[in-house]
């Protein structure tokens, strides 16, 4: 456990080095680079700019401001906004929080809704239900996400009138249930994909845990089909399935930016594109990176429960 | 159909004209044809056989437990003598109570033990499940039953075991605690399919000296399938010897060994290394060719194209019936006569 | 004879068997939908524009927000009265472009990356290999738009950037493959023979990795249409006047209660097309190498 733990550790440092490294090109890409803050004001001549670039460093060699720049993700100075002059990681995390409200509610939407998909589509093999899920499945990836917003927008709040077209909630209105409304749909969007891959990765799941021995042994036991495919095989096929579910996260967080636009929820992605409409660079920076280090800790958490979750992995 | 047929009065499970097929990509598979035997209580029988000759098969097909993907079709008769003493036709009846039967009355242990037990449960909480499935047990007895049934089977510290994973333990000790869970419920019949096959020779003799003692204490019958003759010697009362799902040869073990009348027994003995001091060399023999198509078995004897026996116009012409040749002894030959008088070649 | 089948009891043998073979047929009936549906798309793409008779660009004011079916405007008319159906043949040419470029690109990277990694292996492959599983922490929509942020927007650019996005997997597939061949006999004996690194690579290696790289490439093509749209649909992919599939849908959601069709129509194109391809990379994959499938 010790050993896997530390293994795991030393990959996610090496992760987090390699994406501090292409979020510092990235940086560098920006027209301008790092001075792109400075060009935007009014009146600044180059001989100023040259001044500043002096003083922020940028005349120095490339590994030595990576260092500096490095240093300073590390203690936590990640810039300031250029529109509010608050620091990136304060703007940030004023938007986590709906983000991950929708996040969560679409996860459980579609680990419910998307193991039941896999299980029954396992267990009923070949049957018109797995080739409905199968397919649907299919179209289910290729539909964008967006349209798909569009799509239940027009339905539900255009022409049946049943629930709101956006936002976090009515102004005027704080009641739960008001928020609660409010989430249906942006979650439901959000889910469809993660249903469709994860009914998909649950049945092959399902399938390979179906021909293992211990299911035999627990037949030649008399323990009842029900008692087997809930005690021995969705828990065995549902293993896995946690690092399935770590490797979502960029699938995940990517859909929650489209889904946010669309349903105007002011989350993170819906920061990241506007902080792109007014080129607010550190913002940009910031989220690009904080998205990445979220979507490395998910990976990593991911294994560490399943090293809690398989009791074969204590060994190692 | 399911009026009991005349059932041995001394038998606990009879097998009646038991068939198997798979319907496979390659055509229909004829895994067993028409296999009939009886098992007494209290008695080892052994199925010897290659790989593919329908040991597994028949034990499976007897548990109804045949894989079911590839379409799979089980014909013919398996008597099980209930608790009242009432035979049951266990291919007739309804898989509920099928169920009941499976690990109660009739317990299974596997080939394989690293890969049979459930990974992500304890083994305490797999053993006291088979009590709990049929005896309705609460938790802690459960528990407490589980314990003993370590104990019995040989593990040191069966109650610190209880709570830990299968992959704590090595193959002998798993096998160990499969034999526990089969024998959780006190089955009248217990099959054993090539328990000791995956095992270390010394740990394979242990298992085999365990499922002795258990069965001399509990009385159960025992169908021990095998291809290893050596270990047949050591623990059966009877052998029937399998080929292309067919019993070819039945016989007392004594007999099998001193006066095998199958040409194919006798081969299959010949194959198998001994270890002799002082004695002359034995030449160990493959058997030519190999196991029979079984989507295309040969109309006659399906061992008469590997056989040195074999006589055109007759061995290849009808599938020989079994026919009784000593007190219990039964060979699947049509020239068993001639070549016991040594006229064979 | 008394016949008994195990679990699920009630499906005799036969159906069994029979559905198997449906699931084949199925299968295989899918990607010929696909592949239809993709040469049906690419015809209307190319073809229609010179027979429909109506301009992608021209505004015509009195039927604006025409109904499908309605009128000669067959699938509509957009707030400036340009017709619908033209204007998605002409975005179709640009999203498929920049599909079928941006794959091409990104499987070139892919490859070249994959084959480096896979045929050195040590120091060299495994940088190489966590740099993917690095620029793969980033959600790609978000990578997507940060660079695309930063540059001009035209169909080069966004083609680029696309493909900036969507080399790794077709990398790590590429990587897998070479790994494993590296140490077969016949890049072993190419080796004993003196021939150069590239020359085994590129020329011994790589060839037997193309069903692998077929079937990644076919799916980037759909992934590469789905970016396209994402990014044109936020406003930083294709600018109009020129139409995109993606960019078609900017200002729907803003018509949605008063013409749905401006929505619905180029998103059913989009899907068309990435469904399309997906099933074709699906049945590619059944037919090319089996134990790739997950399902």
């Amino acid at each position: 456990m010790t050993r896997f733990l530390l293994r795991r550790l030393a990959q996610s440092l090496v992760l987090l080095w390699l994406v501090s490294v292409i979020g510092f090109a990235v940086l560098h890409l920006a027209p301008g680079g790092p001075l792109a803050e400075f060009t935007l004001i009014p009146g600044m001549t180059t001989a100023q700019l040259k001044l500043i670039a002096h003083q922020m460093g940028l005349d120095r060699p490339l590994p030595v401001q990576y260092w500096e720049w490095f240093r300073r993700m590390l203690a936590g100075n990640w810039g300031r906004s250029y529109r509010d002059s608050q620091p990136v990681l304060y703007v940030i995390a004023a938007h986590l929080w709906p983000t991950l409200e929708l996040m969560v509610s679409s996860t459980v939407i579609a680990i419910l809704l998307g193991t039941w998909v896999g299980v029954l589509g396992a267990i009923r093999r070949y049957s018109v239900f797995d080739y409905l899920a199968t397919v649907g499945a299919m179209i289910a990836l290729s539909i964008p996400t967006f349209w798909f917003g569009l799509v239940v927008i027009y339905i539900f709040s255009v022409k049946l009138a049943w629930l709101p077209a956006g936002n976090l909630y009515t102004i005027g209105n704080g009641s739960f249930l008001d928020y609660a409304v409010h989430l249906i749909s942006p979650s439901i969007v959000l889910a469809l994909v993660t249903i469709a891959i994860w009914s998909r990765y649950l049945r092959a799941s399902m399938l390979e845990v179906v021909n293992q021995d211990y299911i035999r042994t627990a037949r030649a036991k008399g323990v009842p089909e029900q008692t087997i495919l809930f005690r021995h095989t969705i828990r065995n096929a549902l293993l896995p399935m946690i690092t399935i579910a770590g490797l979502q996260l960029p699938t995940l967080l990517s859909g929650a930016l489209v889904t946010e636009t669309v349903f105007t929820w002011p989350g993170m992605g819906r920061l990241f594109l506007d902080s792109i409409g007014y080129r607010d660079y550190p913002v940009v920076m910031g989220i690009l990176m904080f998205s990445a280090v979220l979507v490395l800790l998910g990976n990593l958490a991911a294994d560490l429960l399943y090293a809690a979750a398989d009791p074969r992995i204590r060994l190692d | 159909m399911t009026q009991p047929r005349q059932m041995d009065p001394g038998a606990l499970l009879q097998v009646d004209d038991l068939s198997v097929r798979f319907r496979s990509d390659a055509g229909v598979v004829s895994a067993l044809n028409g296999v009939s035997f009886a098992v007494r209580s209290g008695e080892t029988v052994a199925l010897v056989g290659e790989s593919g000759s329908g040991k597994s098969v028949t034990s499976l097909a007897i548990m109804r437990l045949t894989p079911s993907p590839p379409g799979c079709q089980v014909g013919g008769h398996v008597w099980l003598r209930g608790t009242d003493g009432v035979p049951l036709d266990l291919l007739a009846l309804p898989s509920e109570a099928m169920r009941k039967v499976r690990g109660d009355r009739i317990a299974m242990i596997f080939q394989e033990p690293m890969t049979s037990l459930n990974p992500v449960l304890t083994i305490g909480e797999q053993i006291a499940e088979a009590i709990a499935v049929h005896r309705g047990t609460a938790r802690a007895s459960a528990w407490d039953a589980a314990g003993d049934l370590l104990e019995l089977v040989g593990i040191p510290e069966p109650r610190a075991r209880l709570a830990t994973y299968p992959h704590h333990l090595s193959g002998g000790m798993r096998q160990r605690v499969m034999i526990a869970i089969a024998l959780s419920c006190d089955p009248a019949l217990l099959i054993a399919d090539e328990p000791t096959t995956a095992l270390d020779v010394t740990v394979q003799a242990q298992i085999l000296d365990l499922l002795r003692r258990l069965q001399k204490r509990t009385g159960m019958a025992v169908i021990f399938i095998t291809h290893n003759l050596g270990v047949v010697a050591e623990i059966a009362d009877r052998v029937m010897v399998m080929y292309a799902g067919r019993i070819v040869e039945q016989a007392a073990m004594r007999t099998l060994f001193q006066a095998p009348r199958m040409p194919y027994t006798v081969k299959l003995m010949h194959s198998v290394p001994r270890l002799q001091i002082g004695g002359e060399r034995v030449v160990l023999e493959a058997i030519p060719g190999s196991v029979p198509d079984p989507t295309n078995l040969p109309p006659g004897c399906a061992f008469a194209p590997r056989c040195s026996h074999a006589a055109e116009g007759r061995c290849d012409a009808v599938s020989p019936a079994l026919e009784e040749v000593g007190a219990g002894h039964f060979v699947r030959c049509v020239r068993w006569r001639e070549i016991a008088d040594g006229v064979g070649r | 004879m008394a016949v008994a089948t195990e679990t699920p009891p009630r499906v005799s043998p036969a159906r069994r068997a029979r559905s198997r073979a449906l699931a084949r047929f199925v299968r295989h009936r899918l990607a010929l939908f696909g592949l239809g549906a993709i040469i049906v798309l690419v015809l209307l793409c190319a073809v229609g524009p010179y027979i429909w008779p109506y301009n992608d660009l021209r505004i015509d004011i009195r039927h604006r927000f025409a109904e499908p079916f309605m009128s000669a405007h067959i699938l509509g008319a957009d707030a400036l009265g340009r017709d619908l159906f033209a204007r998605l043949m002409i975005a179709g040419r640009v999203s498929l472009t920049v599909g079928f470029a941006a794959m091409a690109i990104s499987t070139v990277i892919g490859t070249f990356v994959g084959t480096i990694a896979g045929y050195f292996g040590g120091a060299i492959g495994s940088m190489l290999m966590r740099f993917v599983d690095a620029v793969l922490c980033f959600p790609s929509i978000f990578l997507l738009l940060a660079l695309a942020a930063f540059v001009q927007p035209n169909l080069f650019t966004i083609t680029l950037v696309i493909a900036a996005t969507a080399w790794m997997e077709v990398a790590r597939v590429v990587e897998a493959q070479i790994r494993s061949l590296r140490e077969r006999d016949f890049a072993l004996a190419a080796k004993v023979l003196g021939a150069s690194d590239a020359h085994i690579m590129f020329h011994e290696l790589l060839p037997n990795a193309v069903a692998p790289i077929v079937v990644a490439s076919t799916l980037n093509v759909a992934r590469a249409i789905l970016l396209e749209a994402y990014v044109s649909f936020l406003g930083y992919g294709i600018q109009p006047p020129t139409p995109s599939w993606g960019n078609m849908l900017n200002n729907a959601q803003e018509y949605l209660a008063t013409a749905p069709w401006l929505a619905l129509l180029p998103g059913l194109f989009i899907i068309l097309a990435v469904t399309g391809f997906n099933f074709v990379g699906d049945g590619l994959r059944d037919a090319l190498d089996p134990r790739l499938d997950i399902t």
